[in-house]
């Protein structure tokens, strides 16, 4: 079967081109990348390590959809491209920097964690949000931060969101202020991030959950206050 | 200054960065990843520590000792076991969400434990640690490169003074200067290719660099086979699904060992039933797909990409494949390497914890408790280094030029897949005297063709092949040596088994393998273990 790669280099001419591999068929697309490198093109560019789908360096999309190269079985005519959003910097390969800065800026770690007894159900509130992988497709599938650059996105909201619901955190406001910036209020809810994330996690619903935590803080939804100067009640 | 320059961004690492910032120190972590990307990740099955009422700190030493066949040494032992429950209250209470039982820390029982002493988290246990210990280094202020491949230790009148890069993105060279340098790069077990269960990375940089520098390596030849990896790909599947009940069955639908016994015996008998010409299956389709769902949901969803095959309705191809490397930089019980300010921790270390086998469960214990013991003592033993450009910088950077200029006339991917795969058959989980000497001379073989092999992309940026030909470098010069340990090593212990010498051998070999290199050539000796460092 036949897959197509867009390959990218600043400095040739032109920068951007489409390039077919023909590759056997039922492969794993990093197994296919893989053999495209070590036997056909050894200047195919990208980034992988574990290849079991936890250490999130292999991101890519494929026909559009954000997709993990280890965890994505290659089918015939596939168009494999780098993330989007994100700048490029060769090939497959993307500069993730920018989007980890986003944790520092929110604050997505531990604040203030108090020894507290904790069950079984208080570990199901995060476990979901603890599997992120950093793997930066959610970035590349959100229209608010392919605008905003500033907004903090959906990985550093969903940490965000990863400590509030920890019931040892006892700093949950301070992690709120942090996020009304830039952040929660920004989000459209479009829910792209949770339709592409390869880890099941759903940013869409953990930032809805921050807001409910917001509004009980006192914060109120900007956008909203607009509305209400049309008088209307709700 | 730099206080503490930590090369690797592991649980080894970042565990040192966070104790060496509670200690008021300037830290600069550099890996050749971004912070996350890093083999610790795909640790599933725990970490030890004896809190089961029903188990005692005796016990994990007692279970540590005997996996370890005598190479371990009975303080470090000791010293890890006994700080295992505070390690795990320390990593609670930064964050780590382990699984709960009811409202205690849920522990599951691996190979070679008497208790259920490994705490979880589903099979992402060393994801969720190492994201854990990612917060808190943010939150810490940890500075981190990113993308920065290490090439050599500096060294200025014998004392390490940093350590030089390759910037992966600008294929420039630089150095980076400290105080002490910790090196926390991780093990070597993929020099086996992909008859290996770890990551694209664990090629050994670390004790290859210092190796390169003077220092001492030890117990090389015991490389740990995990029993079950998956049959193609050589994916793990956790320890966990031996634990919770898992069988082992031949093609001929016979059980032929016990699933709990230590990860040795069990991949050798695995092994046997290979070279019979029969297939082997893991069976946890009694388990249930519930049970499944909720303890292996990764290990089932990599069986069906990889495999074709899901183990809730069908038993899973594998065999036994490289995952993990319990010799190292040899370290003394400060972590400190045989040069002065160098420092080495976690899987690229030997410290002897694991001795001759590592029990599951007690790496990420390791990574955690010396990891922060590692920075303490690094800490204490710094001294400013003179500021300026070292030759060692001039050198590297003239080596990665040479480089760009090698005749490419021998293609490297090539000899490297053909390497791994005789060094699996040869010094593997059963190895033989003939077939170790035959796997060595192609390696030096290998060595002297590497002015004739080269890379094809010659660009600067991001030059990805460039650094997979480093990493082919220090690949032959640790599997030079981890050969001459298994020729030398005429007997069998943990993982080292020798066909031809079946049996212990307790008068001769009761002894650490040391490594090191004079004038470049690989030299190596026993170093005989007193009686009562494991008595």
């Amino acid at each position: 079967m036949k897959i197509k790669v867009r390959r990218f280099h600043p400095r040739f001419d032109p920068p951007s081109i489409d390039m077919e591999y023909e590759v056997p068929d039922g492969l794993v697309l990093l197994e296919a990348l893989d053999l495209i490198k070590s036997q056909r093109d050894r200047s195919l560019t990208y980034r992988s390590m574990c290849r079991s789908g936890v250490c999130g360096s292999c991101a890519v999309r494929v026909n559009g959809k954000e997709v993990l190269a280890c965890e994505y079985k290659v089918q015939h005519g596939d168009y494999v491209e780098p993330l989007s959003v994100v700048d490029v910097i060769r090939d497959l390969v993307t500069d993730k920097s920018k989007a980890l800065t986003t944790l520092a800026r929110a604050k997505a770690y531990p604040l203030d964690m108090a020894q507290v007894q904790m069950s079984e159900e208080d570990i199901k509130l995060i476990e979901r949000q603890s599997d992120c992988i950093l793997c930066t497709s959610c970035y590349s599938s959100c229209p608010v931060y392919e605008e905003k650059p500033a907004f903090l996105g959906p990985f550093a909201l969903t940490r965000v969101y990863r400590y509030v619901a920890d019931k040892r955190e006892q700093a949950k406001k301070e992690h709120i202020d942090e996020v009304i910036e830039d952040g929660i209020w920004d989000c459209t809810l479009c829910g792209n991030c949770t339709e592409v994330c390869p880890q099941g996690i759903d940013p869409k619903n953990d930032i809805l959950m921050l807001q409910s935590w917001a509004a009980k803080f006192g914060h109120f939804n900007p956008n909203m206050s607009s509305f209400g100067s049309f008088g209307l009640e709700f | 200054m730099i206080d503490l320059l930590i090369v690797g961004s592991g649980g080894a690492g970042l565990s040192a960065a966070l104790r060496a910032k509670e200690l008021g120190a300037r830290v600069v972590v550099v890996g050749k990843h971004y912070p996350t990307e890093a083999q610790t990740s795909m640790a599933q099955g725990g970490i030890n520590a004896a809190i089961d009422p029903e188990d005692s700190v005796a016990q994990h030493i007692a279970d540590t000792l005997a996996s370890a066949h005598g190479l371990a040494d009975r303080e470090v032992v000791e010293l890890v076991c006994q700080e295992a429950p505070e390690a795990i209250e320390w990593l609670d209470r930064i964050g780590t969400p382990f699984d709960r039982e009811g409202e205690r820390l849920a522990q599951r029982r691996l190979g070679g434990a008497k208790a259920p002493r490994a705490c979880y988290a589903q099979d992402y246990t060393g994801l969720k640690i190492l994201h854990t210990l990612y917060d808190n280094a943010l939150k810490m202020g940890v500075e981190f490169v990113d993308e920065h491949f290490l090439l050599n230790i500096i060294l200025h009148e014998g004392r390490a003074v940093g350590a030089t890069f390759l910037d992966i993105r600008t294929t420039q060279v630089r150095q980076i200067l400290a105080r002490s340098v910790l090196l926390a790069t991780g093990g070597y077990a993929k020099i086996y290719g992909k008859y290996s269960t770890n990551g694209f990375g664990s090629y050994g940089e670390g004790l290859a660099a210092a190796m390169r520098a003077g220092a001492k390596l030890s117990d090389l030849e015991f490389i740990q086979f995990h029993p079950t990896a998956l049959a193609q790909s050589s994916i793990l599947i956790s320890e966990a699904a031996r634990g919770a009940g898992g069988k082992l069955i031949n093609s001929q639908q016979e059980r032929f060992c016990d699933e709990l016994a230590t990860r040795d015996l069990l991949a050798r008998a695995i092994y046997e039933e290979l070279e019979k010409g029969l297939e082997v299956f893991l069976d946890i389709t009694h388990l249930g797909e519930e049970f499944i769902e909720k303890n292996l949901p990764q290990e089932r969803k990599l069986a069906i990409l990889y495999e074709g095959v899901d183990p809730v309705c069908k038993p899973v191809p594998i065999k036994p494949a490289a995952h993990y490397t319990m010799g190292g930089i040899d370290v003394d019980r400060d972590l400190q390497t045989s040069i002065e300010g160098l420092y080495a921790v976690g899987e690229c270390s030997n410290a002897k914890l694991h001795g001759a086998n590592r029990l599951g469960g007690n790496s990420l214990l390791e990574v955690v408790v010396l990891g922060k013991r590692a920075a303490q003592k690094a800490l204490d033993g710094g001294m400013e280094p003179q500021e300026s450009e070292y030759e060692r910088t001039r050198m590297d950077r003239q080596f990665i030029h040479t480089l760009f200029g090698l005749p490419n006339k021998i293609d490297f991917m090539e000899r490297r897949e053909f390497l791994s795969k005789i060094m699996y058959r040869n010094c593997g989980v059963v190895r033989e005297e003939a077939g170790l000497k035959g796997v060595l001379s192609v390696i030096r073989q290998h060595q002297r063709e590497l002015a004739f092999m080269g890379i094809k992309d010659r660009s600067q940026l991001y030059n990805s092949e460039l650094v997979q030909f480093l990493e082919y470098g220090n690949l032959l010069e640790l599997s030079e040596a981890v050969l001459v340990g298994a020729i030398q090593r005429k007997e069998s212990r943990g993982a080292h088994f020798r066909k031809d010498f079946p049996n212990t051998d307790d008068r001769n070999y009761l002894a650490h393998t040391l490594f090191w290199k004079e004038d470049g050539v690989l030299c190596a000796d026993f170093l005989p273990i007193k009686d009562n460092q494991i008595k």
